[in-house]
């Protein structure tokens, strides 16, 4: 068998290995890694502190701006009952992001296998999008006997058109050469979809899971908002409603903190899922040394 | 050293709607020969590699390719322009494709893939990805990846085109090693005269608008070259030779247009 001689290698300037490791450099990386969780936090901490202060110093009644300490305070006190509303919304929100993943999907794959298929239903997909889902949610709720199923349908429309389109972007989206080495090699429609198709579409699903994730919860808030229920099995969008209704405005903001901890939750878990897809090849996720 | 006639196009033709991109070629490639197409843009050259490739439909004519006699899963292997490798495998990955795709299993092809990667110097560098190779060592991949199956034919599109003299003299030099080791029948495309001089058996030259053969030249420089042929007179004169038949398709064109 032939070899091409591998002697040559430190005079071939492709065969360049690159430079020995610089301590110097990897102290000054782990220093602005660490740096860019410390500053947010000691930022937070002191806009925490600062309300708390202004809050007591100008004596603001608790109806008006609460401040932190009471909010914490009440989070203790009403904790079961916050937590019951964390975990309606929690599985109304983390339930439609998984059905919309499985609709756009889906959907999106049919729409890119099929130009007739994507001309017919299409517009359909663009009705739901343009109509803004607190329009919609009235009907819904009238037609869906099941409160949770109502607001189900409301969170997943919201979150559905996302993943739809970047699908089917992503899909449409391989290096013509690479479909023409496939062609070559004739490969199954499987090997193409697998080997090809699915790994070319995965940046553009990506950036429409974190996107979803984020207008999951909003689609669910908003319905729960619409849908206005009271009672035990409700989710966080109503303890905002019921404690701006009892005036009870510590309430509110637990609950309001409890949401964007929910949306943050969601935020760091589909960056963490997108790091994890893509951090070892695509260029959104690599971070580049200056 | 060139065998039986192994492609055969017989009055090719090509169309892009209106534009006649390919007008009756016809070309007999034997063999162990190392063709090389060379003309300016829209010359056709690519076009006519692709229609040998089965890439592109033809608008008339014929291309033969001579039932295979080896154990070849696949008889043709590609480079393309750009190394075209899939940015989300390992070098590993994107040379096991083409055995892959022919349902060839991972104990069956790791030995084959690890002995392509040594044959174009990338031993090392099997686990690593696209994005962290240069463009010289991403070319080598391709050719590994176009070898893996054992082709009898290596078809060529302008592969060095955009890497710098020195790693493309590099590369020339082991592409005309592998050829002549692995017995390979290859069609290259190339715009460099010097390139086609230094690594062809046969130069084709080609005319643009519409693409058409010009002329057919022979070169008869010993086989496998050696590095100081590029330094010979022999070199030097083949290059002149070929520059003014090259010029005069120019000449052509410039009248044209």
């Amino acid at each position: 068998m032939s070899t091409i001689s591998t002697t040559d290698r430190t005079t071939d300037p492709d065969m360049d290995t690159g430079a020995p490791v610089n301590t110097g450099h990897l102290l000054r990386a782990r220093r602005e890694r660490m740096l860019s969780w410390v500053m947010p936090i000691t930022l937070l901490v002191i806009a925490i502190c600062l309300w708390e202060f202004l809050v007591w110093y100008n004596q603001v009644p608790k109806y008006l701006i609460p401040a932190p300490s009471l909010i914490a305070e009440t989070l203790v006190r009403d904790f079961a009952s916050l937590m019951a509303s964390s975990w309606f919304t929690v599985r109304l929100t983390f339930l439609s992001l998984a059905l919309a993943i499985v609709g756009g999907v889906l959907l999106g794959a049919l729409f890119a296998l099929s130009r007739p298929v994507e001309l017919s239903l299409f517009p359909f997909a663009v009705i739901l999008q343009v109509t803004p889902v607190v329009a919609i949610a009235p009907l819904i709720l009238i037609y869906v006997d099941s409160t949770f199923a109502a607001l189900l349908i409301c969170a997943w429309i919201v979150a559905f058109f996302p993943i739809l389109t970047n699908t089917v972007i992503g899909l449409r989206s391989a290096d013509h050469n690479l479909r023409d080495l496939f062609a070559m090699y004739r490969a199954s429609p499987w090997q193409r979809l697998r080997y090809l198709l699915v790994p070319s579409a995965l940046p553009y699903f990506m950036a429409a899971l974190r996107v979803a994730g984020g207008l999951a919860l909003i689609g669910a808030v908003v319905a729960e908002f619409v849908a206005g229920t009271a009672g035990q099995h409700t989710g966080l969008a109503s303890r905002i409603i019921e404690s701006s209704f009892r005036s009870e405005i510590p309430r509110m903001f637990a609950a309001l903190l409890l949401v964007s901890a929910l949306g943050i939750v969601i935020f760091l878990l589909t960056s963490w899922v997108s790091h994890r897809v893509l951090g070892h090849w695509h260029e959104s996720e690599i971070r580049r040394e200056h | 050293m060139t065998g039986a006639p192994i492609i055969v196009l017989d009055r090719v033709s090509k169309n892009f709607g209106d534009v006649r991109a390919v007008e009756e070629l016809s070309l007999t490639i034997n063999e162990g020969e190392f063709i090389t197409f060379l003309g300016p843009s829209g010359c056709g050259k690519s076009t006519a590699l692709k229609m040998i490739a089965g890439l592109m439909p033809l608008t008339a004519g014929t291309i033969t390719i001579s039932a295979p006699t080896s154990d070849a899963e696949h008889d043709l292997g590609f480079v393309f322009q750009e190394p075209t490798l899939m940015p989300w495998a390992s070098v590993f990955d994107n040379v096991y494709l083409p055995l892959r795709l022919a349902d060839i299993g991972l104990g069956e092809a790791t030995p084959r893939v690890r002995e392509a990667l040594r044959e174009v110097g990338l031993t090392r560098f099997a686990e690593a990805y696209p994005r962290e190779l240069s463009g010289g060592m991403k070319m080598r991949v391709s050719i590994a990846r176009a070898l893996v199956t054992r082709p009898r034919i290596l078809l060529m599109d302008e592969p060095f085109a955009a890497l710098d003299e020195m790693t493309r003299s590099k590369l020339n030099d082991d592409l005309v090693k592998l050829s002549d080791d692995h017995g390979l029948t290859v069609v290259f495309v190339t715009h460099s005269v010097f390139e086609s001089v230094y690594l062809s058996t046969r130069v084709i030259v080609m005319a643009a608008r519409p693409g058409r053969l010009v002329a057919d030249t022979p070169l008869a420089a010993p086989w496998p070259r050696k590095e100081e042929y590029r330094t010979s007179l022999e070199f030097s004169t083949e290059a002149r030779r070929i520059s003014e038949t090259l010029k005069g398709t120019l000449d052509v064109d410039d009248i044209d247009h």
